[in-house]
């Protein structure tokens, strides 16, 4: 397929899903809000742990600081926009500062120094009750109007993030064509051989890992504006695994792994949980049993996920040929 | 004073329990590459065993054996076949991510197949404390420290003293010299597995009573295994072992004088600190980079 072909596909698929959200009950409309929300989060995983090939554990931790910083300066009455921005400078920032250490040693350290972090930023959300409220959390945040539009309608809203996430994509998109994707790229593959091609691989690395930490806290200030409550729960360190997981299981790498894996991780698990078909019941307890099975088994035999099949059929088609 | 050193004494029976699961993860590293990212559900899995066997009525130390037995087979064996070996050839990443899925994998069906609460899960050792020079001391620090304090003797003797202790040294140093020597590399590599099983039932059966048995037991004891491991160097034996008491001692250190509530950020810290200062682990070496 040509290129031209490919994006005119994508702009109908993102179209009609813009259109469905005036047909779907509002409570599916929600799901999918909450969808393209943790989508952010993927996305910007995916260039961590795809593109520059570093093991992060602590995505909820930045998605939690995201959500925290816009539920409290949006009940401050700052324009989201600003919000947006500071939120992802908190989280690049925090994101140098805690993968300097780790990346300037080994790079698998980065995964235990970021899973140690997410502990840590949970003990944060929970004790600090006059910031973050404790486990009682953050209520009544206020969903935005920008430029005299207001998106309080759960449509409304559901059209804002999808948009963000498009532009965000698109953001993503044009980074990893860029020079330093390609940089990104080359770390992965051959970290020496990049260092001797004059690409200061620690700068580098570091730079990948802060944006995908940016791109949570972005995910993390549309997710408090589309709950409207926060509390530490969501932020856990399972949830880190789970969006790690979840681009891994798409497709690392791939650009549009993270929105199958997203599926997996976070629409399937919230439909079961809302449907009350009795079949289903059972699911709804041993998913993530299934799931971690799931894992393991496309590890054994399809390591580049979902979005590898198609792939590996034609390459076994051009085998037997 | 007196409270210092309770403070400290209790902590390295809680860090020398770190140090067991921190030991087996970091023998696992050497003879295999193997980084395994289930280590604390490890420890989770065990300790169910055994509260089952003493829920069936069967002494504790029937139920001891009955947990290493079948930990040998399935977290040692079983792991090694089923995920381990079909894993190798793909590199360490995806046999992390798998793990990862084996985590959430026994998680999960603790929790769907028995129960989500919290079980009481009875002390091996005798209850109450006894005083030394004005410190209380309970016996539980001090069976807790006996029994770490003998498997690592006996473990350190196996290694250092037998023919087949060593050959599974020499897998750990070299592994393609070992092969050429004549050494059954296959082999050294899962003793070292069942090793690690048995580690994880000792270290289980130690921490139990405290930590009480739960299917998300294991996330904390498995991230403070790993920083362990690190902090005290990932390429030596012993540096599990310091690396294990120091975040058990200074983990009640500051839960007492700082804030309880941030006990389990102490590791975290310890690990950020070690790391910048002295990058290869309090007792590690400089590994040279492969190409």
């Amino acid at each position: 397929m040509k290129a031209g072909v490919k994006l005119v596909l994508l702009g109908a698929a993102i179209l009609a899903l813009a259109v469905s959200a005036l047909y779907l009950k509002r409570s599916d409309v929600y799901l999918l809000s909450l969808y393209a929300v943790y989508l952010m989060a993927t996305f910007g995983l995916n260039l961590t742990v795809g593109y520059a090939g570093q093991m992060s554990l602590g995505q909820a931790a930045f998605f939690g600081i995201g959500a925290y910083v816009a539920a409290i300066l949006l009940k401050l009455g700052w324009p989201f926009l600003l919000v947006l921005l500071v939120a992802a400078a908190v989280c690049f920032l925090l994101g140098l500062a805690l993968g300097f250490p780790a990346l300037r040693v080994q790079h698998h350290y980065l995964a235990f120094a970021t899973l140690g972090f997410n502990v840590l930023v949970y003990l944060v959300m929970r004790n600090e009750e006059k910031i973050t409220g404790g486990t009682y959390g953050i209520s009544a945040i206020p969903r935005p109007t920008i430029v005299g539009v207001d998106l309080n309608g759960h449509v409304a809203w559901f059209w804002f993030t999808l948009g963000s996430l498009v532009v965000l994509g698109a953001l993503l998109w044009w980074l990893l064509r860029s020079p330093w994707g390609r940089a990104f790229a080359a770390l992965r593959d051959n970290p020496i051989r990049a260092e001797s091609l004059g690409i200061n691989v620690t700068a580098y690395t570091l730079l990948a890992f802060a944006i995908g930490a940016a791109c949570a806290g972005v995910g993390g200030v549309y997710f408090a504006s589309l709950v409207e409550f926060i509390e530490p729960g969501p932020f856990h360190f399972s949830t880190s695994l789970m969006l790690l997981l979840a681009v891994i299981v798409g497709g690392q790498g791939r650009f549009f792994g993270p929105v199958v894996g997203t599926i997996v991780i976070i629409l399937v698990p919230e439909l079961l949980r809302s449907s009350s078909a009795p079949w289903l019941k059972f699911m709804q307890v041993w998913y993530l049993a299934v799931f971690g099975v799931g894992v393991v088994l496309l590890m054994v035999w399809l390591p580049g996920g979902l979005l590898s099949i198609p792939e590996r059929f034609a390459r076994k088609a051009k085998a037997k040929s | 004073m007196g409270e210092l050193v309770q403070l400290v004494v209790s902590g390295v029976a809680t860090g020398a329990i770190y140090s067991l699961a921190a030991l087996g993860f970091t023998l696992l590293w050497q003879a295999s590459g193997t980084i395994n990212f289930a280590q604390g559900e490890f420890v989770m899995l065990p300790a169910f065993a055994m509260l089952f066997c003493v829920l069936a009525g069967m002494p504790l130390w029937l139920g001891v054996l009955a947990a290493c037995v079948a930990a040998m087979i399935v977290l040692g064996w079983g792991f090694k076949r089923l995920i381990v070996d079909p894993l190798m050839r793909h590199g360490v990443i995806p046999l992390v991510i798998a793990t990862l899925g084996l985590s959430t994998l026994l998680k999960t069906t603790v929790r769907a197949g028995y129960s989500a609460e919290a079980h009481q899960f009875g002390s091996p050792f005798p209850g109450g404390v006894f005083q030394v020079a004005g410190i209380n001391v309970s016996w539980a620090d001090v069976g807790t420290l006996l029994v770490a304090g003998i498997i690592v003797i006996a473990l350190q003797t196996f290694v250092t003293r037998t023919v087949t202790g060593r050959a599974m040294q020499a897998v750990a140093q070299n592994t393609e010299a070992a092969r050429v020597l004549g050494i059954d590399v296959k082999r050294m590599v899962l003793y070292t597995f069942l090793i690690n099983a048995v580690l994880a039932v000792v270290a289980a059966l130690l921490i139990t009573p405290t930590y009480l048995a739960k299917f998300d037991m294991g996330d904390s004891i498995g991230l403070k295994a790993f920083l362990a491991a690190i902090i005290g160097g990932f390429n030596q034996t012993r540096g599990a072992l310091l690396g294990g008491v120091l975040i058990g001692v200074l983990e009640n250190l500051v839960g007492f004088y700082v804030s309880p509530a941030y006990k389990e950020g102490v590791a975290l810290m310890l690990f950020l600190v070690v790391i910048l200062v002295r990058p290869e682990g309090l007792l590690g070496k400089v590994e040279e980079r492969k190409v």
